[in-house]
């Protein structure tokens, strides 16, 4: 005869787990990677690798100095996805310090320092690309136009080497400013926001990705079929992406047909910056958004609306990661607020009311008498 | 039949195919039942007979007792052995009370046993009062009393009577095969149970991945006049019942509140099959189907086993076991409870006996949770599995509380689709184990409180009674003494309720009165005071 554990039901699961979770969000990003690798070439493929590889080693140290099982944790895909996002949002040539701060501050600071995976109130990624945004402002800033691989404008491999690990401006010729920054700029020397936009915004461009910016953040199209595809899997609910992007949009529109001289197109705010990354990749990410369908709908909302607030009236030009870590530091109070209803409870926690005319009839009701030998046990 | 939205559940691999294509076979009788006095919801049923006894099948064992209790009866002619303590079918495998019947293979039935009278004669309330007799309890694992529920529904205008036939827990097929083999006799006992509850209709819930029970129960009703056989999403839990009527009337039962307050009743197939086997055949509570399978069984089928048969006859009769279980399970995967072992008897609300592999298990690594929300989509009551799981890490009771705890059904779902393998379940149940062990010392407290009082208002009334006495007795005195001091004493004998020297103690013990309202801990102090005060 066994004795077994005690143990509750069910005693049978569904296959998922995290780790499957994490790969299956990993290869939605791959399209996006594969294509910041062939658009900015070398220093691109070496700020990835720096990123991925450091974090791996951030992550080993985390987990040993805490004295948790290294198996179980590190191959759980949080920590090379939370880099490959990081990576994703630097500019291509960035020196490789950058990479390897921002890695290190985002495993440490973002993530462990909380208690590891699913503990971290911010976002680990957005985290420390606003700490090197706001730390290292011009290397944050420094942004190169896309040289496809193996074409003649490209850095070679050495070149590429250099821009990495050198800082060589050899290819200072190539800088070029993002859309978002150059309205910045022009807007605020008073220029006229019509001729500005038709100056640098082609929307396809900027849809496709052919424009400067982050590694992963240039190809909107790239980023969205990623997210769908994370749609199709369930990985998240369409309501964090929808409500994010929908309120973006509402908001810049009215701007835009109140006074299309000072605000930029809703089609613009949609396509530049770290916007489709973030719709799909950052702001879905569950352990920084609440739980519950409305929440979300209120996370999302509250992203997109600061979002816009930060790009027209703020001192960046991109507000995304601000808007983002703002909305993460909410989600414990939109998680205690916002709550489902419960069966037979009313919104606030109260039973519900049967309907009036059941009271009625019940009122009008007399049970039938018990016979008269009846009624014992 | 237009059906209403539900929230929240999963669709767990039903794998009932193993078993539904079997029809149920018979276990042969077994050389010793050991029937539990307690195989249901409520007060344990009283022993009728004594180690020696001879009995015969049907015959009762054990009585019901207190208001909410069933009695158990034999299950086959044999010997009482004993009356002993012997391992419960529960998690825990700690003893209870059980009667050890040993079986002579003669089946014999009561001399005195006589067919019953025709049941579409009875009232209501007989109905009740018979399936009461017969130990009739839900079927579905809930095991009530069938008999205080179909009386306490009566006091409410029933308008609809469910008849679940969901079996949404995957591997069970017990039901469905009912269904299909049984089903006349189903929807007589269906019947029954409506005019028992005096209802206006009956739906027959079956869900659709039974398209043959849907057939059969179908066309036996056929040319019955309110009597709807519908078929529901398969999505467990739909087998809730609260889901069901949900999804059907699209009411929720408030909070607190009794199904019937809202005019509905909601029986299990295999309960209806029992009560009609009570009423039309007079056969008491005797025997139930069961599912014997799990990728350790080598003949898993569906087995008609009599009440208090062991696991262990029961899987040796399928066949045995092709290798070590990780987990054996009495009841369904997702709302089962482990046995410990096979040496546990089955009991009336045991559905099935599965013999679990560890590659079915799949129970991975437990991680930290990543709060994929997962959970919050799944649970069919709208809770958030999540935010309370991480209150009672942390044995914040009261924290979970506020996030519901309390109205957590165990339905497992959480658990089910958890990525991290969080036993979330396990984590609520040690929750509500807290919460009644609470409730338990709070009603302690209040009674002691009671008594307390009651105590101290008895020392009062004596003492006032004897100071009463003594002012009586030193008025007289006073009255032959001296004539002069009658008009100062008059006072105090106006108002025989407050004599003048009991009034002192009296707003004492007021205030002692006051202050054990005020502080509950301190109860047991006050007795000591009273002493003082008296």
């Amino acid at each position: 005869m066994k004795i077994s554990i005690p143990q509750a039901a069910p005693h049978v699961r569904n296959p998922g787990r995290v780790p499957s979770l994490m790969t299956t969000v990993l290869i939605a990003l791959s399209p996006i990677t594969l294509f910041a690798v062939y658009q900015f070439g070398w220093p691109a493929l070496n700020l990835i690798g720096l990123c991925l590889l450091s974090a791996l080693l951030f992550e080993i140290l985390c987990l040993y100095s805490t004295g948790k099982p290294l198996d179980t944790y590190i191959l759980d895909g949080s920590g090379m996805l939370t880099a490959l996002l990081l990576a994703l949002s630097l500019p291509p040539h960035a020196p490789w310090w950058i990479a390897i701060c921002g890695s290190g501050f985002a495993i440490i600071v973002g993530k462990h320092v909380y208690g590891g995976i699913g503990q971290n109130p911010f976002n680990p990624a957005m985290l420390a690309r606003v700490a090197l945004l706001l730390s290292f402002p011009v290397e944050m800033t420094h942004w190169t136009q896309a040289a496809p691989l193996l074409s003649t404008a490209a850095p070679s491999f050495i070149e590429g080497l250099q821009i990495t690990f050198q800082s060589s401006t050899a290819f200072d010729g190539l800088t070029a400013a993002t859309t978002l920054g150059q309205l910045k700029t022009d807007l605020s020397q008073g220029l006229p926001l019509q001729q500005l936009t038709e100056q640098y915004f082609q929307p396809l461009d900027s849809s496709l990705g052919l424009t400067a910016g982050s590694l992963g953040e240039t190809s909107s199209l790239l980023i969205a079929i990623g997210g769908l595809y994370l749609l199709r899997q369930r990985i998240f609910s369409w309501r964090l992406p929808t409500s994010f992007l929908g309120s973006l949009l509402l908001l810049s529109t009215t701007a835009w047909i109140l006074a299309p001289e000072i605000y930029a197109s809703p089609l613009f705010h949609l396509t530049s910056g770290g916007v489709m990354l973030a719709a799909f990749f950052i702001v879905t990410d569950p352990v920084t958004s609440p739980c519950t369908r409305r929440g979300q709908l209120l996370f999302g909302t509250g992203c997109g609306a600061l979002t816009f607030v930060i790009r027209t009236w703020g001192g960046y030009p991109e507000g995304v990661a601000f808007a983002v870590l703002l909305m993460n530091a909410m989600t414990p109070l939109i998680d205690h607020y916002v709550r489902p209803r419960r069966y037979g409870r009313s919104r606030t926690g109260t039973p519900i009311k049967r309907p009036l005319w059941r009271r009625i009839r019940e009122f009008f009701y007399t049970q039938p008498k018990s016979p008269s030998s009846g009624s014992d046990k | 039949m237009k059906l209403f939205g539900f929230r929240g559940g999963v669709h767990p691999e039903a794998l009932k195919q193993h078993t539904a294509d079997h029809p149920i076979s018979t276990l042969p009788l077994p050389a010793a039942l050991y029937l539990p006095l307690q195989q249901h919801v409520g007060e344990p049923a009283e022993p009728e007979v004594s180690p020696g006894d001879y009995v015969y099948k049907g015959q009762l064992l054990a009585r019901s007792q207190g208001q909410i209790s069933a009695p158990v009866h034999a299950p086959s002619s044999g010997t009482v052995v004993a009356i002993d303590e012997f391992p419960a079918p529960h998690p825990s495998g700690l003893p209870v009370k059980t009667v050890i019947l040993e079986t002579d293979g003669k089946d014999h039935w009561s001399p005195a046993w006589t067919t019953p009278t025709d049941p579409w004669s009875l009232r209501p309330e007989e109905i009740a009062r018979e399936v009461g007799l017969a130990g009739v309890v839900g079927m579905g694992g809930a095991t009530f009393p069938s008999a205080v529920k179909l009386g306490q529904s009566l006091q409410y205008p029933i308008h609809n009577l469910i008849i679940n036939g969901s079996e949404c827990e995957p591997y069970l097929s017990c039901d469905d095969r009912l269904m299909r083999e049984r089903a006349p006799q189903l929807i007589d006992g269906i019947r029954l149970t409506a005019h028992a509850l005096q209802a206006k209709q009956a739906t027959v819930a079956i869900e659709d991945n039974k398209p043959e029970a849907f057939a059969a129960m179908s066309a036996a009703a056929k040319g019955i006049n309110q009597l709807n056989v519908i078929r529901v999403p398969s999505r467990y839990p739909m087998g809730w019942d609260k889901q069901l009527i949900r999804i059907i009337t699209g009411r929720e039962v408030p909070v607190g509140a009794r199904s019937a307050s809202i005019g509905v009743c909601v029986h299990n197939v295999g309960t209806v099959y029992a009560i009609q086997q009570a009423l039309c055949a007079g056969t008491p509570l005797l025997s139930r189907v069961i599912t014997v399978a799990g990728g350790a069984i080598a003949k898993p089928q569906n087995l008609e086993v009599p009440v208090g048969t062991l696991v262990s006859e029961v899987i040796k009769y399928c066949g045995g076991l092709n290798e070590e279980p990780a987990r054996l399970v009495m009841g369904g995967p997702m709302m089962g409870q482990i046995v410990p072992h096979t040496g546990v008897p089955l009991v009336k609300g045991s559905s099935g006996v599965l013999a679990l592999t560890a590659r079915e298990v799949d129970d991975g690594p437990e991680r930290p949770c990543i709060r994929c929300r997962r959970c919050v989509e799944a649970c069919p009551v709208g809770l958030m599995p999540v935010e309370m799981a991480a209150r009672l890490r942390a044995d914040d009771i009261d924290g979970a509380v506020d996030y519901g705890v309390q109205d957590c059904i165990g339905c497992s779902c959480c658990s089910y689709v958890c990525p991290a393998k969080i036993p979330l379940v396990q984590y609520f149940n040690y929750a509500r184990g807290v919460l009644d062990c609470r409730q338990t010392a709070t009603r302690k407290a209040q009674q002691t409180r009671e008594m307390a009082l009651a105590r101290q208002q008895r020392l009062a009334s004596q003492q006032a009674a004897r100071d009463a006495r003594k002012a009586a007795k030193t008025e007289d005195k006073a009255k032959n003494n001296t004539k002069n001091n009658i008009k100062n004493t008059r006072p105090a004998s106006k108002n025989p309720d407050r004599p003048a020297s009991g009034d002192d103690a009296g707003t004492q013990h007021k205030g002692a009165a006051a202050n054990i309202i005020a502080t509950d801990s301190r109860v047991t102090d006050i007795p000591l005071q009273s002493e003082q005060l008296s």
